[in-house]
């Protein structure tokens, strides 16, 4: 059967699967829809978390990232999962403790004030919009590579099948149908992974595999290997990395921290029934992701050697059939710059300008049957290029792996982006329907009434984020990354210094959060955007070296410095706020003191 | 002050020290072994890999999920020998 054959049957197939789970775990209560009951065990909790957790971008984009950067990748790796060690130690088991329905909840509690839940409100908007629509947007790709559909058309199909669970079952609905997409994204990830490490290395883990030898019998390393090979073509090692020990130092730490502030990932927390769960539901999250990140960084060492030993220097005509078919979607594109027809790949862009992605001649070919590109950048030497998510979605037919295999990629993709897409619209529509109009607009709706509103509020949640994803701002891409700085700078620290610090009061907190957040957004438009400025500015301008995606770090530093000072100069917190402390500290209010027996 | 209330702050204080060894092992493994230390750690080798690059993509993640579960073991011994592991219903349905 043909790979389009397969990716029909099994897309539908998980799709049909989702839709069957929608209707079966349909919401009949508030704390249904915005905290699945209640009722979740820590396994299924994982799971679901997982699923939340592994975007689009972790699926399709991470290895490919880690290929192109070498060790500097490992701010994504070390960054996305080490803010789960902050989540299960620092945030969860208190939150659920708390047992609200949302991350502003707890805010507008703690902080016994209006005014920062309003500010917890447009925070937890701000994030979960910006990401969102990347989300919509991997949809649509997804499918238009592989249904060879048009994107936007992907997106509407996207949109559809997130509203008729989203909508229909609410927090309860989108839990148990991350379970299913968990199953079907790291298997479709895994697969791939294993056969690719058993060709290359005669090594079945490929955790393992990428520090095996080659199986040439040469009994080089395969790392060694593709130091080797980078430096021959002008890369830094591999192993080695380029970017400064401070910048990465920084991202990794914003990145850790804005993992533990998202509140689609806290909010997770709130659907497991003990204090005890939510720990032990924390472990089985990072677990489970473990596996697929763990993976991702010897897909990327498999992949770029795969790549540099298939095309570096082969007669164009030679090459293998997937760089055609590649070229084709174009994701691959070769210039001929020293008419020799054989590829050679270098370091530095091979094209210029529109952000560095070939231009193609419309169906035009050159010389040796390639597709022509017009933008071509003569100052380097490098005739090759290749989109980065490439490493991920060829890596099966690179790797000469059964059809079925190739359609189950594009299964997992849709899995992982969907399973993203829904967590985060859940949070916008609870945001909306619950702190919004039940807790300031109006605190006298009824439960069915507010069940209505969320209902409501979602579909809202849904149009909008497709619409941005059929219509992406040209900011959007490049903000993304940056709404784990967003959430670094605002909710981490607000939420650590309610639990840990009693005498935390609400003057502080709101300073906080709103100088974080501003300092953040300031530098991001400064340096990311470049909307102060006629050009961007370039990155040695940049305080101290610190990239925007480092930044978030320092924002949250300015946040915890601002709300302890600010703290410090006015009054604490009353009493009944300091007793919530105290209650949220221990798991249950229960024990066997004297009294109990 | 109440025994409860003694209970309870001892409770914590026990809990914020489990906190902070964690959380030193979660800064060493990764802040420390995978990027301040790495050039360093990158002499010696571990099969095929730089141990400095396998900490940074491998190793401190394989920490992580470790640090989690002992948490998990740690505070579920805490919970019982404070009396916090009785669930709430169960006590006042007494």
């Amino acid at each position: 059967m043909s790979v389009q054959v397969w990716t029909y049957i099994l897309v539908g197939l998980t799709f049909a699967l989702y839709i069957g789970i929608a209707i079966w775990s349909k919401a009949s209560s508030t704390k249904d829809f915005y905290v699945a009951g209640g009722g979740v065990s820590p396994l299924a909790n994982g799971m679901a978390t997982a699923a939340d957790w592994m975007s689009a971008a972790s699926f399709i984009s991470m290895a490919g990232i880690i290929a192109f950067a070498g060790y500097d990748g490992a701010v994504y790796l070390m960054g996305w999962t080490g803010g789960y060690v902050l989540l299960a130690l620092l945030l969860a088991p208190y939150l659920r403790k708390f047992g609200k329905f949302t991350v502003p909840d707890f805010i507008g509690d703690r902080y016994y004030s209006k005014t920062a839940r309003s500010v917890a409100v447009f925070c937890a908007l701000l994030v979960s919009f910006t990401y969102v629509a990347g989300q919509m947007r991997g949809v649509g790709i997804v499918f238009s590579r592989f249904l060879e559909v048009d994107i936007n058309t992907g997106v509407m199909i996207g949109m559809i099948i997130v509203l008729f669970y989203a909508v229909l079952g609410g927090m309860k609905g989108i839990t148990y149908t991350q379970v299913a997409q968990y199953c079907v994204l790291i298997f479709a990830f895994m697969v791939p992974a294993i056969f690719i490490s058993i060709q290359m290395t005669g090594n079945p883990i490929p955790q393992l595999g990428f520090g095996d030898t080659v199986v040439d019998g040469s009994g080089t390393y395969l790392l060694d290997k593709l130091d080797g090979l980078s430096t021959e073509l002008g890369f830094a090692a591999y192993t080695d990395g380029s970017k400064s020990i401070l910048d990465v130092f920084a991202i990794t730490l914003a990145l850790m921290v804005g993992t533990a502030g998202l509140p689609h990932v806290i909010v997770r927390f709130f659907t497991v029934k003990k204090v005890k769960d939510a720990r032990k539901s924390a472990g089985y999250a990072l677990l489970l992701i473990a596996i697929l990140y763990t993976t991702a960084p010897a897909v990327a060492v498999f992949a770029k050697t795969n790549l540099i030993e298939s095309v570096h220097n082969k007669n164009y005509e030679e090459l293998p059939a997937w760089f055609k078919n590649w070229e084709d979607t174009e994701l691959i594109g070769w210039i001929d710059k020293n008419k020799d027809g054989k590829v050679q790949y270098a370091n530095g862009h091979a094209v210029e300008g529109n952000k560095n992605k070939p231009v193609f001649d419309g169906e035009n070919r050159g010389e040796q049957g390639e597709r022509v590109i017009t933008n071509i950048n003569n100052a380097t030497t490098n005739e090759l290029f290749v989109d980065r998510d490439i490493m991920v979605l060829a890596n099966p037919e690179i790797a000469n792996l059964p059809n079925w295999v190739i359609a189950l990629v594009a299964a997992g993709g849709l899995a992982a982006a969907l399973s993203t897409a829904a967590g985060l619209l859940l949070v916008i529509s609870s945001s909306v329907s619950h702190d919004l109009i039940k807790k300031m607009i109006k605190p006298s709706i009824s439960e069915k009434g507010e069940l209505v509103a969320a209902r409501i509020s979602a579909v809202a949640a849904v149009c909008v984020a497709g619409y941005f994803g059929i219509n992406p701002p040209g900011f959007v891409a490049a903000v993304v990354a940056l709404a784990f700085g967003l959430a670094a700078a605002s909710f981490f620290p607000a939420i650590v210094l309610g639990i840990f610090y009693k005498r935390m009061n609400k003057e502080g907190a709101v300073a906080g959060m709103i100088i974080g957040i501003v300092s953040m957004l300031l530098y991001m438009i400064k340096y990311k955007l470049g909307w102060f400025d006629d050009t961007l500015p370039p990155s040695d301008e940049w305080w101290f070296g610190i990239s925007p995606e480092g930044f978030g770090a320092v924002a949250m530093i300015i946040n915890f410095i601002v709300s302890l000072v600010v703290c410090h100069l006015t009054s604490p917190p009353p009493k009944e706020v300091q007793d919530i402390v105290e209650d949220i500290r221990i798991p249950n209010n229960a024990g066997k003191g004297v009294e109990d027996h | 002050m109440s025994e409860k209330q003694n209970r309870a702050k001892a409770y914590w204080k026990e809990n914020l020290k489990y906190l902070l060894v964690l959380l030193t092992i979660w800064f060493l493994v990764s802040y420390g072994a995978g990027i301040l230390f790495k050039d360093f750690l990158n002499e010696i080798r571990l099969g095929g890999f730089r141990l400095g690059f396998w900490f940074a993509q491998q190793g401190s993640i394989y920490v992580f999920v470790v640090l989690i579960f002992v948490y998990v073991r740690l505070m579920n011994k805490l919970d019982k020998k404070y009396g916090y592991d009785v669930d709430q219903e169960n006590v006042t349905t007494k």
